[in-house]
């Protein structure tokens, strides 16, 4: 196999390989062989999902010190971390594939690589936290379930521990939600309209519909995807609406109705004109997420100075 | 200086008494310390664990690129290793 290894340039083995590996569902791993297409499509895919798991932290950060009690604040501190820890996860499962966490940070400050659009929406209410534990990390779960089979072994494994830890984001969402709902008049209300507005970016959340989505065949040619965005995004709606009816909440969408054919939810048209525009820059936070992210960068940047300075007067005097 | 110079390492956490440290995942950091303190904050935060090593990753040396190289090939065709591979007449017990 390492004569296999060493003529990967030319030769049609190692691509067979690759092939029948994917094929046997087995994963691939850092240092075997694999196509320069599929190692792209999975640092984009990686880094833009590590940038979501960060800049995600902004929208909730923002009402820490105003969380209603200290309980609350606890919770909500240990989601924004876990935010964190996911990122990191993600940055270092990406590195395996020859990039660096720097130069993956470089491309987000510099607006070069992406993060998930949903984040580009503000949170204005002390709801918008339920709403956001609910809807966003709900669909998140939805889209990254189905990732821990991930053809990549480092991805799928990264998956794994994130989503063990996201089923507390969920849920801590949903309790929320429901103690506002059963609440005084003013705060079902706050409740409803959080929900109101998260739930349609929530669904845009799950990329473009499977007719104008142009990286989809392929990712799941290579196992990298195994349901299109259309099958997920019907899948989250089956879920939500009963969830909603348990919360005492509605949906905005009044075409929404079981579908006794299908037997699936029936569901309003997308506007994917916003979607666009706010992938274009053009949504309410964009400008704010991004210079928040690289003024933390910045910010920070003597703490790390600092700490290489003291490992390396340690490592002289070790030595 | 800058991030880059902060070194990879691995994290092998034993998440219990009796049981061995298992790989949980890597990390940077500027010196051993402050892996070990990551470490903690990144792979512990639900008491996954009661113990952390952290190793330089530039100190692991693995097998070889491939991991179903020859290397592994001798312990193939050694099915005798294996206790199933011995037939035992029906009825002896405690073997
Ligand atoms: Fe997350
Ligand atoms: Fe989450």
């Amino acid at each position: 196999m390492t004569a296999v290894l060493d003529a990967a340039g030319g030769a049609s083995a190692p691509a067979e390989v690759f092939e029948a590996a994917v094929a046997a569902d087995e994963r691939i791993e850092p240092r075997d062989w694999m196509p320069d297409a599929y190692r792209a499509t999975l640092v984009r895919q990686m880094a833009q999902h590590a940038h979501s798991e960060i800049i995600g932290m902004q929208p909730e950060a923002n009402w820490i010190t105003r969380a209603p009690s200290l309980r609350r604040k606890a919770i909500l501190m240990a989601k924004v971390q876990d935010e964190a820890g996911h990122g990191l996860y993600l940055y270092s499962a990406a590195e395996t594939l020859g990039t660096s966490r720097e130069e993956l940070l470089d491309k987000l400050h510099a607006g070069r690589q992406r993060y998930s659009s949903i984040f580009n929406y503000p949170t204005l209410t002390w709801a918008d936290v339920g709403a956001i534990g609910w809807l966003v990390d709900g669909a998140a779960i939805t889209n990254q379930v189905p990732l821990c089979r991930c053809s990549y072994g480092p991805y799928a494994r990264a998956m794994v521990r994130i989503c063990k830890e996201e089923s507390f984001h969920q849920r801590q969402g949903y309790e929320l939600l429901l103690a506002l709902s059963r609440g005084t008049e003013a705060q079902h209300a706050m409740a409803q309209d959080a929900v109101d507005r998260w739930w349609w970016p929530s669904l845009m959340m799950f990329g473009p519909p499977d007719s104008e989505s142009s990286h989809s065949d392929q990712s799941m040619a290579w196992k990298i995807k195994r349901h299109s965005n259309d099958e997920l995004r019907q899948r989250f709606v089956d879920i939500c609406v009963p969830q909603a009816e348990s919360l005492g909440l509605t949906l905005p969408d009044p075409d929404l109705r079981w579908n006794e054919q299908r037997g699936h939810y029936d569901f309003g048209p997308i506007d994917w004109d916003e979607f666009r525009e706010v992938l274009r820059g053009n949504g309410p936070c964009n400008e704010e997420r991004i210079s928040q992210r690289r003024r933390a960068h910045e910010e920070g940047a003597w703490v790390r100075e600092a700490a290489a300075a003291y490992a390396a007067k340690h490592r002289e005097a070790d030595a | 200086m800058s991030s880059t110079d902060w070194p990879l390492w691995e994290v092998f956490v034993r998440s219990r008494r009796g049981l061995s440290h298992t790989h949980a995942g890597s990390l940077h950091a500027p010196d051993a310390e402050m892996a070990l303190r990551n470490a903690r904050d990144l792979y512990t935060r639900r008491a996954e664990g009661v113990s952390i090593w952290v190793v330089p990753s530039t100190a692991v040396t693995a097998s070889s690129p491939d991991e179903k190289d020859p290397f592994f090939e001798s312990a193939a065709d050694k099915p005798y290793r294996h206790p199933t591979f011995y037939e035992i007449p029906e009825g002896v017990r405690h073997l």
